[in-house]
């Protein structure tokens, strides 16, 4: 994909009053993101009778929430451009916005919402920014700040833009360490401008999964529970047995570097 | 910023705060529109509201006489009761003003009706 935003710069910068106001303005981007709302609403399944509590990460000046009020939903949304945020006031949206790093988590109590929706966001968080950010940290503060604010058997739809399959899997596994259940989905995996992958993961497995009813879609990740290995009991058992390697080879005469308390460790990957 | 978001808004990402709620209002502007009532919906959120924090925040703002200071047991089916709670929850915006935190006072301004919860690096 040639020139991606995120490249240009953090978000909070791209999207300043120009580009907020034509962002906003392009009839284009307008279809495109109403039609991705709909669809990460429909993948949302939610109670058809009961009206819903919902969040949408990245809602920007409001494009994705307007789809959410038009089904009937009370939304509060959240986004890091100020910008963005001033236009969908003046543009009188139903819901709340507040101005909130991704990143940085999510500022609500617990059990809030019965759902999250976000369009076009996630890739903008796996770009660092600035040198202080580390990526797996943002994210891993992220997911696990959602899990805590979604309601039990909630799920969270997110479409977004990844650079590469390595940012699919770097979420995909952030998100199963938050404790989330559920997979990737790709629409028209065909086409390349067409293509759009979909996130969609749940607090609970209990839930139904979703009726792939499209002829488009394909499932091709699902997420597994990982099995946690204990990253510390590994170093240690290394560490003993060079330990003890070296207390053989002392034993033989051979000349053996003194043990120190570096002994054993993992040396930094080297470029 | 309406009151219900109010109710939902914590300041846990904070470094070392542990709740984070209620975060306490500081107001300049407030502004009063009115909203189509959805009983439905409202029913259905009254369970996630902690309704003491709404009660001080309405305090906070003067409009303490528009709310019982307790929660009726028949809120499903008192209207008038579901009338008040609409009107506090949707109905009143604050439009300047500060929230601060309960543990560090740390000031999350609000500017044009949205707050302002971005951290600085060293707060995360």
């Amino acid at each position: 994909m040639p020139n991606r935003p995120e490249h240009l710069g953090p978000p909070e910068l791209f999207y300043n009053d120009v580009e907020a106001v034509k962002y906003t303005n392009n009839s284009r981007i307008i279809d495109i993101q109403m039609r991705m709302s709909e669809r990460a609403f429909e993948l949302l399944l939610l109670p058809k009778d009961k009206v819903c509590l919902l969040l949408d990460i990245g809602c920007g000046s409001g494009l994705s929430g307007s789809v959410l009020e038009n089904k009937g939903h009370y939304w509060l949304g959240i986004d890091i451009s100020s910008a963005m945020l001033n236009i969908g006031v003046h543009r009188k949206i139903i819901g709340d916005t507040m101005l909130v790093d991704m990143g940085q988590g999510m500022p609500f109590k617990t059990a809030s919402f019965d759902g999250a929706i976000s369009i076009s966001a996630l890739q903008w968080l796996c770009n660092i920014d600035n040198n202080k950010y580390v990526l797996r940290k943002r994210l891993d503060i992220f997911f696990s700040t959602l899990f805590a604010t979604l309601s039990r058997s909630a799920r969270a739809v997110f479409q977004f833009y990844p650079e590469n399959d390595d940012q699919i899997n770097i979420i995909t596994t952030a998100a199963t360490r938050a404790g989330f259940f559920g997979g990737i989905m790709i629409d028209f995996p065909n086409s390349k401008s067409a293509k759009k992958v979909f996130l969609v993961i749940m607090t609970s497995t209990s839930m139904i999964s979703p009726e792939y009813s499209r002829k488009d879609h394909v499932i091709t990740k699902t997420l597994t529970t990982r099995k946690r290995t204990n990253k510390t009991m590994i170093t240690k058992l290394r560490k003993n047995r060079i330990l003890e390697k070296k207390e053989r080879n002392r034993r033989k005469g051979k000349f053996v570097k003194t043990d120190s308390k570096y002994s054993g460790r993992k040396r930094k990957n080297q470029f | 910023m309406k009151l219900l978001t109010h109710n939902m808004l914590t300041s846990k990402c904070l470094k070392g705060v542990l709740v984070g709620y209620p975060l306490k209002i500081e107001v300049q502007d407030l502004r009063i529109c009115e909203v189509n009532c959805n009983l439905d919906f409202l029913i259905r959120v009254i369970p996630r509201i902690d309704y003491p924090v709404l009660y001080t925040a309405m305090e906070t703002l003067g409009y303490a006489n528009d709310l019982p200071s307790e929660k009726p047991e028949d809120y499903q089916t008192n209207e008038e009761f579901l009338k008040k709670l609409h009107h506090a929850l949707f109905e009143i915006e604050i439009i300047n003003g500060n929230l601060l935190c309960p543990e560090t006072g740390r000031k999350f301004p609000i500017n044009d009706g949205i707050p302002n919860m971005l951290l600085n690096e060293d707060e995360t």
